[in-house]
Order: C-alpha cells, then structure tokens, then sequence
C-alpha cells in the first residue's frame, strides 16, 4: 500500500493502537533544555518514578544562558534553573551538554551537529521549534512539560495522526533569495493557522535543491504557521551531511541504515489531504512589518494598510505608517542568530555580505553562533574576524536575543533586524520592534542602517 | 489533575485574535522552576501598559473564563501559559480555534480548551462585553456552553475528555501498556542512535 513519508514513519512508531484512544507513539529522541523541564523532573520524582530511557535523552543549556561571561553572568533565577537542570540530569543519567562544552549550543542545533537527529525517527523537544529537525524526514514536534514528564517516564505520546499536507515549490530561487525568503513567503501566503493540525511535507526541486541547512530553516518555521510537523524526505544530500558525524551509524549499521532510510520517501501514488503550490520565481527577499511572522512584505514592497484591527495594532506597536517603503524604515538592532538561521552556512552567507565593510555607526549588531560547535567551525574560517572587523559583536552560543531570556535583550522602542523565527510583541525585549529577514538581508542592514535590499549591496551576480 | 465535569463562572472578553503565548507569559517569568505562582504575570505586558486591557477592569475580576479570538495561544510551546491562566483562576477558555501544543498543554493540566465556531464564539464576546455580570456554564459532559439565551454543542477528543471528566494520570494510564513498550523497545533496530549514559 502506498503511503506518505509522514505515514511511514507513524506506522512504525505505533506502541500501541486502540479504538477511541490516540496512537501511543514511541520516541527515538528526546531532546531536553533547562526552561521547559525543571517541573517535569518534580513531578516524576514526586510520583516515585524514573527516567526510562536515559540513553534515547540528551540534554543541554541554551534558553536562559548568557553569550558573555559563561554561566557566572546569569542572573541568580536563571542560574537556578541551570543547576536544576544539571542536578535533575546528574540524577537521571542524562547526558548533559553544559555550557563551556564543546557540544553545547541550541537544542536544534547540535542535534544534527552531532547526528542525532536521522531519517526515520520521532524526536520531541519541549520546545515549539523542534520542527527543525524534520529537515531529515523525521516527525519531529515541540510539546509542553507535562508531555516532556509522559516521555521521560514512558518514552512515549499518546498521538492523533495529523492530516498530510504537500507544499510543493518548483523552480530555481531567484538572486538574493534564501530558505528564509521560501518559508516567510509561504506564510504570508498561508496564514499563520494555515498549517493547524498538519504534517506538512516540503516537496519539490527548490526543496531538493537547497542544503540540510536551509531545508533546517524552512522546516524550524512550520510550527509559524500552524503546522504540528515539518518535513523534507531524506535524500544524498541529507546523506552526506549525516556521514562520519558522532552519533550518525558506522561501518555495517550505515548500510542497513541507508537501506531503511531510502524506503522512507513518500510513495509515488500515495495522496495528501492538502496541497499548497509555490514557483520559486515569485519569490523576493521578505521582511516582517508585524506582530506575526505571517505580516510579510517584499523588501522592495511598502508597509500595507491595515486590513483588520489585528493589523491596525501591529502596525501601532511597530510605528509604521502605511504606504513608507520597507526600506526607508531605519534600524537600530540587528541579531544574527537562533534555532532559525545560526547554523554555519547561515553565518558564512551573512559573512559575505559583510566582507570588508563596516557597520553603520547607528546599529548594534551581534552574531550569536547556533552551537559552540558552529562557533569553533566559524572561527576556523576566519569569519569571527570578518564580523569583528566590520564591527559585530561575535559571541557565544545559545538562544539569546531570539527570546530574550538572558541578558541580550533590545530597549523599549528599539527596532531589530533579526533573522529568529517571531516577532510578537515584546519578544526580543518589552517594548521592542522586531524585523524578520535572511542572514544576508540581517547582514545588509547593519551595514545601511536601514532595511535594504542585500542585491544592491552586493549586486545580482554575488546574490546569486 | 482536578477533573473537570462542569464550570460556572463570568467571562472574561478578549477581542483579539493570534494571541501568542508571549502575551500570556512573558519569557523573563520562564526561569522561575516552580509549577505554580505564574498568575500575576498573566498577559504581563498588556496589563501593564493598557489601562483598559479586560483583565484590569474591576468588572471583570473574578472571571473564570477567558473568550478570545482565533489561533489562540500560537507560537512557543511553555506550558507556564496554561499554568499562569489556571493560577489567575480561569477554568476553561473559548475560542474559535486554538495553536495545536496550547491546546495539547491546556487539556494535560485541567484547564478547558472550548473550540466554538467564529460567530458562537462572537456572541460570548457580545454577552461578556454587554453585561460583564453574565454567567456562562461550560459542562463537558453534555459537551454544551451556555449563557444568556445561548446554547452551543462542541466537539472534544473522546479520550482526552475521558481523562479530563476523572482527573486521570497520563503517566499512570500509559504505565499499564508497559509490557507493549517494551516489546516495541525490542522490536528496534539496533543501529538507531543512543547516547551513552555518564
């Protein structure tokens, strides 16, 4: 019978299946941090139980901790929850990656890092971002603390299967436009509930030609519009990036791996319940106006007139007036960073932009590597020096000011050129106004000053 | 978890839509690594800087349920949102539709997550902002919401109301299929990724 990737990998994973209950799934992978778990582990120790499987559980510090001055610059509430989580890991058997290891970074980050995260599995996080890892043909999804305790104590879910749904993008991207372009158009274009209740596969030859990285992008921005999963089947190049990593199989087991993983695409005659049709070539670099990451313009675009009260209100909380071009708004913040887009193609992107330029006086900008992994890669090519120069702040890895937890936060009033995953209201700090864009377009506008079109920068054929 | 069977209590209208879990709780409330005590710094920025936000209007205190609009609770997975609103005292929330893990983390932890169809869900808005001494009944038994004239059936997952309606233990329930995971565990391939234990 013919079946989605999606289907595929539900089917396997089924524990137990009963009439009127939803599926009880099994986790490969359980992926966990210091914000959402501190009260699952009480829980679990008040009710006398146990970590089940320590070994399918993997720990590390990303939320809360500071990118200047390791965990002696942590507040005494955030550094509470760090030795919480240490303790709760050391009681466990869980392996954690603290910070100062090498491992450590954000939880999407150093997953694939470290070839964790394969074809084929179910990973959850307690975090809504953990749709990144379905960039390898996994079910992957951010759940709340009382499901992080179920798994912990049963490595398992209780289920309903989603509705399959196909967005199927076709052609070449057009010059200056990234993964980050792909996926703000998408939801501009399907709205932020668009993908409510869906597992939604990225199907297509732009998608088969983009990198684990910018398919990790696209992917890390399904729960922003909705979606429960977020997948692109695994192919040769999700291959390549996962051989010879730490965790990835070796030897014999790769083969059989291999094997497994090149059954898992989605069957030729297998239906989804829903498709949604992209061309490439309608595709501009896009910038967020809003309060949602669904408030989208095209750089070139001007700031639209409020088709609601909804929109009325972004539009008060940003101080944009409709009509200005996008790129007459000024800027005074830019951060380069998140589960979204801090991966090392992310920063060598921003980094060609930024090559022997200079920041503009008015701006602050900050580079804040996905993992240390990817910071000690960056460092190797010599980009730390190309952001220094330029007059970025280059600093340690973790969360920071994607959410403002730790000391990176903007001022009230201060407006940020961000390539993170969600401008809310405050997000970045209270009263702060955020800009959602692409590494090379963050990077373009901490050069200006102003949101930019990075083509004029570095003209057509280096965009390309 | 207390079960829910039935809730009578006054409104509380929020007229807007996509209602992020940012509002609810703010982040710099995400370090605190306690279960409770998040209800004052429920919506924390809106109450803060708008006077006429619902929830610091003396009419509307002691509402029990929260109405607003579309996709509530969208964006990040903290379950801190539905804690700070059961610690605020609400009981169930209505909205024409909800964000997949909000609603997922509302029905672990007692507090009724009520789908109603858009112009259902604007009449309550309508009830609450005309008399804010109007009460509505939410009984998940009979699965119906009424107040004032107005009676709506809504639609829940059976098992996730069964567990609701006794309070059941999620973990305890799937304990009993022990045996299942464990022949599951022994039915994987045994090159699937592991980390060894420190």
């Amino acid at each position: 019978m013919s079946a989605t990737l999606a289907q595929k990998i539900w089917d396997r994973h089924v524990v137990r299946s009963a009439p009127g209950e939803p599926d009880l799934l099994f986790v490969d992978l359980h992926l966990i941090h210091e914000v959402t778990t501190p009260q699952a582990f009480e829980s679990l120790r008040m009710a006398g139980r146990r970590v089940r499987r320590p070994d399918l559980t993997v720990a590390t510090m990303d939320h809360n901790t500071p990118t200047l001055g390791g965990r002696a610059a942590a507040d005494d509430v955030g550094r509470r929850q760090l030795d919480a989580l240490e303790e709760n890991c050391r009681w466990a058997g869980i392996r954690l990656f603290e910070l100062g290891s090498p491992h450590q970074g954000i939880v999407h980050v150093i997953g694939p890092d470290l070839g964790l995260t394969q074809p084929g599995l179910v990973i959850v996080c307690g975090d809504s971002h953990t749709s990144t890892h379905g960039a390898f043909g996994a079910i992957a999804f951010g759940i709340g603390t009382s499901e992080v305790e179920h798994v912990l104590a049963t490595q398992c879910l209780h289920q309903r299967r989603p509705r399959d749904l196909a967005v199927t993008i076709d052609g070449p991207l057009p010059p200056g436009v990234v993964a980050k372009d792909v996926v703000l158009g998408l939801i501009a274009r399907a709205g932020i509930a668009g993908g409510q209740g869906c597992a939604v596969e990225y199907r297509g030859s732009t998608i088969r030609d983009l990198s684990m990285e910018g398919r990790m992008t696209i992917c890390n921005m399904s729960i922003e519009w909705g979606a429960r999963v977020g997948m692109v089947a695994p192919d040769d190049t999700t291959f390549a990036y996962l051989e010879g990593r730490a965790h990835a199989p070796r030897g014999a087991d790769w083969d059989r791996a291999l094997d497994a993983w090149r059954a898992l695409p989605t069957d030729p005659e297998a239906a989804f319940d829903e498709e949604i049709r992209l061309d490439a070539h309608e595709l501009q670099p896009f910038v967020t106006w809003g309060t949602n990451p669904g408030q989208a313009a095209a750089v070139t675009g001007r700031v639209p007139e409020p088709a609601n009260e909804d929109e009325a209100r972004a539009l008060r909380y940003m101080a944009l007036t409709p009509g200005t071009a996008m790129q007459d708004i000024a800027i005074d913040r830019v951060f380069i960073g998140s589960c979204t887009n801090a991966r090392l193609e992310d920063l060598r992107a921003a980094a060609a932009v930024v090559r022997g330029r200079r920041v503009h006086p008015r701006v602050r900008a900050m580079v804040v590597p996905g993992s240390a992994l990817v910071k000690l890669e960056a460092e190797a090519e010599g980009l730390d020096r190309v952001f220094a120069d330029a007059g970025f702040e280059w600093r340690d890895a973790g969360c920071s000011m994607c959410l403002g937890m730790n000391p990176d936060v903007l001022q009230p009033g201060e407006r940020c050129a961000s390539t993170s995953n969600r401008n809310f209201e405050g997000r970045q700090g209270a009263g702060g106004r955020t800009h959602l864009l692409s590494p090379p377009m963050a990077a373009a506008a901490a050069l200006t000053g102003h949101l930019v079109d990075v083509r004029e920068i570095i003209g057509e054929e280096v965009a390309r | 978890m207390e079960p829910f069977r039935r809730h009578e209590g006054r409104m509380a209208p929020l007229d807007r839509a996509n209602v992020d879990t940012d509002q609810i709780i703010p982040k710099q409330f995400l370090k605190r690594i306690e279960r409770s005590g998040f209800g004052p710094f429920l919506f924390y920025d809106w109450r803060r800087n708008d006077p006429g936000f619902v929830l610091n209007r003396p009419e509307y205190e002691g509402a029990t349920v929260l109405v607003a609009g579309a996709n509530f609770g969208c964006g990040s997975s903290r379950e801190h949102a539905p804690w700070s609103l059961q610690d605020a005292g609400f009981r169930a929330v209505i909205a024409p539709s909800f964000a997949d893990i909000f609603r997922t983390n509302c029905l672990k932890i007692g507090l009724l997550p009520v789908a109603l169809p858009e112009a259902s869900a604007r009449r309550l808005l309508e009830l609450a902002e005309e008399d804010p001494a109007t009460t509505v009944t939410v009984d998940l038994e009979s699965r119906t919401v009424s107040a004032a004239g107005f009676c709506e059936g809504f639609e829940l997952d059976p098992y996730a109301r069964e567990c609701l309606l006794n309070g059941w233990d999620a973990v305890a329930l799937t304990l009993r299929h022990e045996d299942e995971i464990a022949a599951h565990e022994a039915r994987r391939e045994s090159w699937l990724p592991a980390i060894t234990p420190p």
